[in-house]
């Protein structure tokens, strides 16, 4: 589904991302941990296609046999890139509501088919809503403007239940949620799954491993991702911190 | 009907004409009335029409404008053959209002020009009320409208025929907004100047709508003052909209008169215009008022809109708070000058300003000037102003969910916008004039085909439906 071969990513001329490979199959579920500032959250951006940041100096990106470098960061989206942002954007003025027609439509437009009509709409938003647990008023309200910071992670999920993406891309969903949140939207994402599609869990912590069993954990370490394990690497990471990994590289 | 030429300084050709003309001019006023006038003239031969070297007007040049030919008239003028039924009606579903129409400035009514209802309110031609009812006419005509602060204003003060008069007496809480349409509309070129007045007593309450359309492309120069005397914990809810052609020139000056206790909202809208030049200017005359003062502005190809606030803090414990928004794209310029005025008695004086713009272009400009003159100690004031392109942050986020540049563009700048819309306390003018700056914003609405409140001229039926999935 996705394959990176050899990227290296340049920020204001310094390198971040430094030769990294990476293959995910539909079906499969991927974590990344790593110290901060190692560039999980630029591997994301990129994968997403944010522009005016990022100078891909070397390497590949195909995602379903796609140059996934020419597409431009909506046209990602309509074929199935889902990024839950670590840091989730608020927008005053534009409703949950308003901003989640226009972009399952505009996603439905991409693919040909009809305008979604509202009672479907208004289907899918409460099976989303439910899926999260988040609060009906809440949809109501501006992206994500004055939410708490775990109201904003829930509000990334339920915009992937909305929009029900091929991959997806969690950046420390994780963080600043409660452990009844936690559960929440790890049941939610683990509802999402299916042998179709993939995810990719940044996270710093274990404990979400437990919920989203991943099928690969990877350990991304100054740019370069330094190893890759089954699920009990997370547990060794741990217990152990990324030190013993320097000795490794 | 006398014709202006572009061979000679429009000031002098003014002057002429105001004394070529007394009979015309003065033919329904008192004595004092009359000394008024020749006050304004004088006043008015003084400070000219403003040029650039005046400070308040440097950003604004209305070189071209007042180097047009104009035709001018002291009786009202319509095209012939025009149906005036079909260019007044006004079809926001759910609205009701009690609607006066301006055509070229000149009150139009089948019913002698005014009506006075049975709870005291008056409402009609300023001509007439100057007949009807010279004491209140007399008491506050050209009161506030201080001939000082621009050539315009002495000269409409001077010219002054005919406009909207409307008195709410004490006491009265009128229920349906009153709706003043302004509409230009003429086979020439047009200078018109009306002056209308509006009166609120004590304790009384009003929801005025004043829209200001074009329903041509000739070319105009409006002239356009408003007196409003807010009465002794008086309320008006005042909306000013403005669609006007790319060649109208409108000078919009509106005086509000503040008593104590009084409370005062205004909101203005504009869609579209070549040059607009707004000068509010509130004068809180007592304790506790309260004035709100809003705008939003959407200007593009070579439009220009010039807003100057100026709030004059005379007494203490009173609280004022401006806002206005603009997006400015192509080549357009948009102008902000506020100016809070703190005088030394007025202590416990709130007041807040704060004007923000996004250009969307190189060429477009905003020159943004906040200015606070503060001479009381116990006061609370701030002032800013920002300039800035659309968040890139937030375009990235709407476009990773597959929403188009377009499309992502638009939701912010609607949003960006809808914060002065969402102030707008009549339900279905709010929806409305969402709906209009929708399609301003999509390039969907121009002058003619669907002017602000009227949807005369148009083949076809507009769609009050607002799109959701299109914004
Ligand atoms: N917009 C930017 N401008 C400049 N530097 C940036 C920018 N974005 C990221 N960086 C830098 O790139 C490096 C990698 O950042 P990144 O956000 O990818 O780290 P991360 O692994 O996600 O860290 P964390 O665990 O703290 O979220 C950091 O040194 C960071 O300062
Ligand atoms: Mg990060």
């Amino acid at each position: 589904m996705l394959s990176i071969k050899n990227l290296h990513v340049a920020i204001n001329g310094r390198e971040i991302i430094k030769g990294l490979d990476l293959e995910i199959h539909a079906g499969e579920v991927h974590a990344i941990m790593g110290p901060n500032g190692t560039g999980k959250s630029t591997l994301a951006g990129v994968i997403a296609g944010r522009e005016g940041i990022y100078d891909i100096t070397e390497g590949e990106i195909t995602y379903k046999g796609k140059n996934l470098l020419d597409l431009p960061i909506e046209d990602r989206a309509r074929e199935g890139i889902f990024l839950g942002f670590q840091y989730p954007v608020e927008i005053p003025g534009v409703s949950i509501t308003n901003f989640m027609r226009t972009a399952v439509n505009e996603i439905r437009q991409y693919k040909g088919l009809p305008q979604i009509s509202a009672g479907d709409f208004l289907k899918k938003m409460e099976e989303a809503k439910k899926l999260v647990g988040i609060q009906s008023k809440l949809t109501n309200r501006s992206v994500n403007e004055g939410f708490s910071g775990g109201e904003k992670k829930k509000n990334e999920i339920f915009q992937m239940a909305m929009l029900q993406p091929e991959l997806a891309i969690l950046d420390e969903t994780d963080s600043g949620l409660d452990i009844d949140a936690l559960k929440i939207v790890a049941n939610g994402v683990t509802a999402l799954r299916s042998d179709e599609n993939a995810t990719i869990v940044i996270t710093h912590y274990q404990r979400l491993l437990d919920f989203i069993v991943p099928d690969f954990v990877h350990v991304l370490f100054e740019g370069k991702i330094v190893k890759t394990g089954g699920k009990e690497l997370a547990l060794e990471l741990e217990a152990k911190g990324y030190d013993w990994l320097k000795s490794e590289v | 009907m006398e014709i202006l030429t572009k061979d000679f300084s429009l000031a002098a050709q003014m002057v002429k004409l105001f004394d070529d003309n007394h009979d015309l001019i003065f033919k329904s006023d008192t004595p004092e009335i009359t000394d008024r006038r020749k006050i304004a003239l004088e006043v008015f031969k003084r400070l000219g029409f403003p040029d650039n070297k005046d400070e308040k007007w440097r950003n604004t040049d209305l070189k071209k404008s007042l180097q047009a030919e104009y035709n001018y008239y002291f009786e009202p003028t319509f095209q012939k053959g025009i149906d005036l039924a079909r260019i007044f009606q006004c079809n926001i579903p759910h609205l009701e209002t009690d609607m006066i129409s301006q055509l070229n400035g000149w009150f139009i009514s089948e019913n002698g020009g005014i009506k006075k209802h049975a709870d005291g309110v008056i409402v009609g031609s300023l001509a007439v009320a100057q007949k009807e009812f010279p004491d209140l006419f007399d008491q506050h005509f050209g009161r506030y409208a201080d001939n000082e602060k621009s050539g315009f204003v002495a000269l409409n003060n001077a010219f002054a025929c005919d406009g909207v008069f409307i008195y709410v007496p004490d006491n009265v809480q009128v229920k349906m907004p009153i709706q003043i349409v302004n509409i230009i509309h003429h086979d020439q070129n047009i200078f018109v100047q009306n002056h209308n007045l509006v009166i609120l007593g004590k304790n009384s309450q009003l929801q005025l709508v004043q829209c200001d359309d074009s329903v041509d492309h000739q070319r105009s120069l409006i002239n356009t003052v408003t007196e409003v005397f807010i009465g002794e914990n008086a309320s008006l809810d005042h909306y000013k909209l403005q669609n006007k052609n790319d060649v109208a020139t409108l000078i919009n000056s509106l005086f509000f008169h503040q008593e104590r206790d009084s409370r005062l909202s205004t909101n203005c809208i504009t869609l579209n215009g070549g040059i607009i030049r707004n000068e509010n200017y509130v004068r809180m005359n007592g304790e506790n008022c309260e004035a709100n003062i809003l705008g939003v502005y959407l200007v593009d190809k070579f439009q220009h809109v010039d807003n100057q606030v100026f709030v004059d803090h005379a007494f203490p414990n009173c609280q004022s708070s401006e806002l206005f928004k603009g997006i400015v794209d192509d080549s357009a310029r948009a102008v902000f000058n506020g100016h809070i005025l703190v005088r030394p008695d007025a202590q416990k004086t709130n007041a807040y300003q704060n004007n923000k713009n996004i250009l969307l272009t190189d060429k477009a400009t905003v020159n943004s000037q906040p200015f606070l003159e503060i001479y009381a100690d116990d006061v609370k004031c701030s002032h800013g102003a920002t300039v800035g392109q659309l968040d890139e942050t937030a375009m990235f986020y709407l476009r990773s969910r597959g929403i188009s540049i377009e499309n992502s563009r638009m939701l912010l700048m609607y949003a960006f916008a809808a914060e002065i819309i969402n102030h707008i306390k009549i339900e279905p003018l709010k929806i409305r004039i969402d709906d209009m700056v929708k399609k301003r914003l999509r390039g969907e609405l121009s002058v003619c085909e669907q002017c602000v409140l009227h949807c005369s001229t148009m083949e076809k039926p507009i769609n009050f439906e607002i799109d959701l999935s299109k914004i």
